[in-house]
């Protein structure tokens, strides 16, 4: 049992919880994951490292509610307990040598792209940070990122927020303009990864995905989140979460990534129904 | 009076009955049924059937207590030597342990062991047993990493010598495989809890959500101030065959299909956590876990399930006994078999079509059995022009596992064999001072009862480096 320190609702759908785990929090770095159970009997869940302090012990993550789960997790306060955390799982970021680098995010994944940047930035790496949400409602981190980076382009897709467009059109021009970039790090939603991955590949940028499967254990047990890399059965949970961008097979990640979608849609709205009728 | 020359049968639900529900499959003998069973006994001077079992649980003893009537007195013989007996009466494949070596058996049938070390563990767990009495302790601390077979076995003999013990376990829910991939109709999940109470009474502490090698890792153990470590960490990654289609919405590792329905609870009505339903399955392997795949399957309410296997039936590694259930609930054996390329639903015009990506059948190809290999098995070889497409839903890999790298890779000289397995000497002691491993993570997937042995023999060269002894 791990009681939430803090709750923040950083847009309608997305909420911010830390949580009290020190020993995690010892421990994780930017890039690694935790897996939690809101609730005795729940449903295991993978969710980033958004954040840690290893002094007060705790552990930040960031999540949208989209299913059951995350709908039950929304619902626990402050001083409320979760009642299994475990981590930090995966491998952490690797950010050794990186002088100059282009952290390209979108929706709650900012949440995840947040802590590398930082961590980029303040190991005295240039940080472009391209960041992007539908619309002006959604965004996130907005401050953080500023803070975390030496120039920040802000994109939605309808032009609420910063300049409209996609991710990708704000990259493109980097890219087109001569930027050289030690490494391009991406985080977001899968198509949106696909799409910036495609377009590196094209400048020859070497571009690092984290990637976000079905998960159970968490620990390499289940092998639930395997994913093709390079042609090669891989891990996410032990192998990953990142991946060499240009090597994921992103069209088997999409399809996989929706195995459970009439499943999910049903505990949603049941769970949805039972939180209106309490 | 003549020997009885066949055993006493438990009672059994009937197939068509069971298919439809995760209790137990075989029930525990009623106690004049096990006094009978137990009368069949010849207590013989030298004790085969000790040899057999590895935990060496004194057989003849224990039943001689259930011939006599002393039900709990049978219990406490046997938890001399076990941790988990009604784990062991479950679970063990006597036939071929300590019932393989029973004198008895040369003419007759053997004794029923099993049964009766179940029946002497029920009748205590249903007699409300008081708890173990909590030993004085010695001083020392032990960490476990791990609460499967082996860990638990470790933990248990080590805390009833005095030893301060910790259990670190990565999930939610202390067992291990106890817990998420036997099924509840082979092992209720309450009988594991119990087992793991009886520890907690003995005063082994149980961290779950710990993963060494991430949250901790096995040097820290040390700078905690543990003197041992014991790692029984398990089997590790699932392994997968490298044929096309396996990452189709529908294939599963057995490791992740059993561990949905058990761990996390899928078998129950309306669960939280997902897992494919109903269809045709089919689960490639012949082990244990194979056949636990597909009868969980088939209580999950699919509408035929298969066994392919690429050998045939008299190759085929389960035990006798989940086998003959498997086929008494219709579980059909693809033998000679194997499979090359799993095939998907594709709607090439819309690719928004819900079933896109989700299994539609296996490719497989005839097998015939040519030499016999290294190890004496002979080998199967594909049958050129054979091939033939299974329609399926769900396709189900069990063909075993590869060591998980996670305290390999955090342990500095912690020496494995090329199997990725742990190296130990006979004692369980691995290249590392003060460091022992036993159970999956070192021979790669086996039995409970195997891992429970290599727990106890670790934990008796545990007691012996910090005892001096």
């Amino acid at each position: 049992m791990n009681r939430i320190l803090e709750r923040k609702v950083l847009n309608p759908q997305v909420t911010l919880l830390k949580i009290d785990a020190p020993l995690v929090a010892r421990k994780a770095e930017p890039g690694q994951f935790i897996i939690l159970r809101p609730t005795l009997d729940g449903e295991r869940i993978p969710l980033t490292v958004a954040d840690f302090d290893r002094k007060q012990g705790s552990v930040t993550v960031i999540f949208q509610v989209v299913g059951a789960t995350t709908e039950r997790l929304n619902h626990l306060m402050e001083g409320d307990f979760i009642a299994d955390f475990a981590g930090p799982l995966g491998r952490a970021t690797r950010t050794e040598g990186l002088r100059k680098a282009a952290v390209v995010g979108g929706g709650v994944g900012a949440a995840i792209a947040y802590p590398v940047a930082k961590k980029l930035h303040r190991q005295g790496c240039e940080v472009h940070a391209v960041i992007g949400f539908r619309n002006k409602d959604l965004v996130i981190l907005e401050d953080e990122f500023r803070q975390n980076s030496a120039k920040f382009f802000p994109m939605s897709d309808d032009g609420t927020w910063g300049e409209r467009g996609l991710v990708t059109d704000a990259l493109r021009r980097l890219l087109e303009s001569g930027e050289q970039y030690d490494e391009v790090i991406t985080i977001g939603p899968l198509p949106m990864m696909k799409f910036v991955c495609q377009l590196t590949k094209e400048f020859g940028v070497k571009t690092i995905a984290s990637m976000n499967p079905i998960m159970i254990d968490g620990t390499g047990m289940c092998g639930c989140c395997r994913l093709t890399v390079g042609g090669q059965v891989k891990f996410a949970c032990v192998d990953g979460p990142e991946f060499d961008g240009h090597a994921i097979d992103f069209d088997e990640a999409i399809s996989r990534a929706g195995m459970y979608r009439d499943f999910e849609r049903r505990a949603y709205e049941k769970t949805c129904n039972l939180f209106k009728k309490a | 009076m003549a020997i009885q020359p066949t055993r006493h049968e438990a009672p059994i639900q009937d197939a068509s009955v069971r298919i439809h529900n995760f209790d137990e499959v075989a029930g525990v003998y009623p106690a004049e049924i096990a006094r009978a069973e137990a009368a069949r006994c010849l207590h013989c001077k030298n004790k085969p059937c000790v040899e057999g079992c590895p935990v060496n649980i004194d057989i003849p003893d224990f039943i001689a207590h259930i011939a006599s009537g002393d039900y709990e007195g049978a219990y406490q013989s046997v938890s001399r030597f076990s941790s988990l007996p009604a784990v062991c009466g479950r679970v063990c494949p006597q036939e071929s342990q300590c019932e393989s070596r029973c004198t008895l058996g040369v003419k007759f049938q053997p004794v029923a062991i099993g049964r009766l070390e179940r029946f002497a563990a029920d009748w205590h767990n249903g007699h409300d047993p008081k708890p173990p009495e909590k030993p004085a302790p010695n001083g020392h601390r032990v960490a476990v990493v791990g609460s499967g077979p082996s860990g638990l076995t470790c933990a248990g003999d080590l805390a009833k010598l005095g030893y301060a013990v910790t259990v670190y376990e990565a999930l939610h829910t202390p067992g291990g495989v106890l817990v998420y991939g036997i099924p509840e109709f082979r092992l209720p999940k309450a009988i594991v809890e119990k087992e793991v109470d009886t520890l907690r009474a003995l005063g082994v502490q149980i961290e779950t959500n710990v993963i060494i090698g991430r949250t901790l890792t096995v040097d820290e153990l040390f700078e905690m101030g543990y003197e041992a470590v014991f790692i029984g960490s398990g089997a590790g990654l699932p392994n997968f065959m490298g044929i096309p289609g396996e990452a189709l919405k529908g294939v599963y590792s057995a490791n992740e299909f059993l561990t949905r329905s058990n761990l996390m609870k899928a078998y129950l009505a309306d669960p939280e956590t997902p897992i494919m339903k109903g269809g045709r399955v089919a689960v490639v392997g012949g082990g244990n876990v194979a056949m636990d795949a597909a009868r969980t399957a088939l209580r999950l309410g699919a509408e035929k399930v298969f066994i392919v296997y690429r050998r045939s039936m008299e190759e085929l590694p389960a035990r006798r006994e989940e086998v003959l259930h498997a086929q008494e609930e219709g579980i059909a054996f693809n033998l000679l078999c194997n499979p090359v390329e799993i095939l998907g639903y594709e709607n090439k015009d819309d690719r928004r079509d819900s079933r896109n990506g989700f299994v539609t059948g296996m490719r497989c190809i005839r097998m015939a059995l040519g030499e016999p290999d290294e190890r004496g098995r002979r080998r199967p070889e594909p049958i050129p022009g054979s091939e033939f497409t299974m329609p399926v839903d769900t396709v189900i890999m069990a063909i075993g596992t590869s060591p998980n790298p996670l305290i390999k890779d955090t342990t500095a000289g912690l020496e494995v064999n090329r199997r990725g397995g742990i190296v130990v000497t006979e004692d369980g002691l691995t290249s590392r001072a003060s460091v022992y491993a036993g159970g999956d993570a070192v021979t790669g997937a086996a039995t409970v009862i195997s891992a429970m042995g290599a727990g106890k023999t670790a934990a008796r060269a545990i007691h012996q480096q910090l005892s001096g002894t």
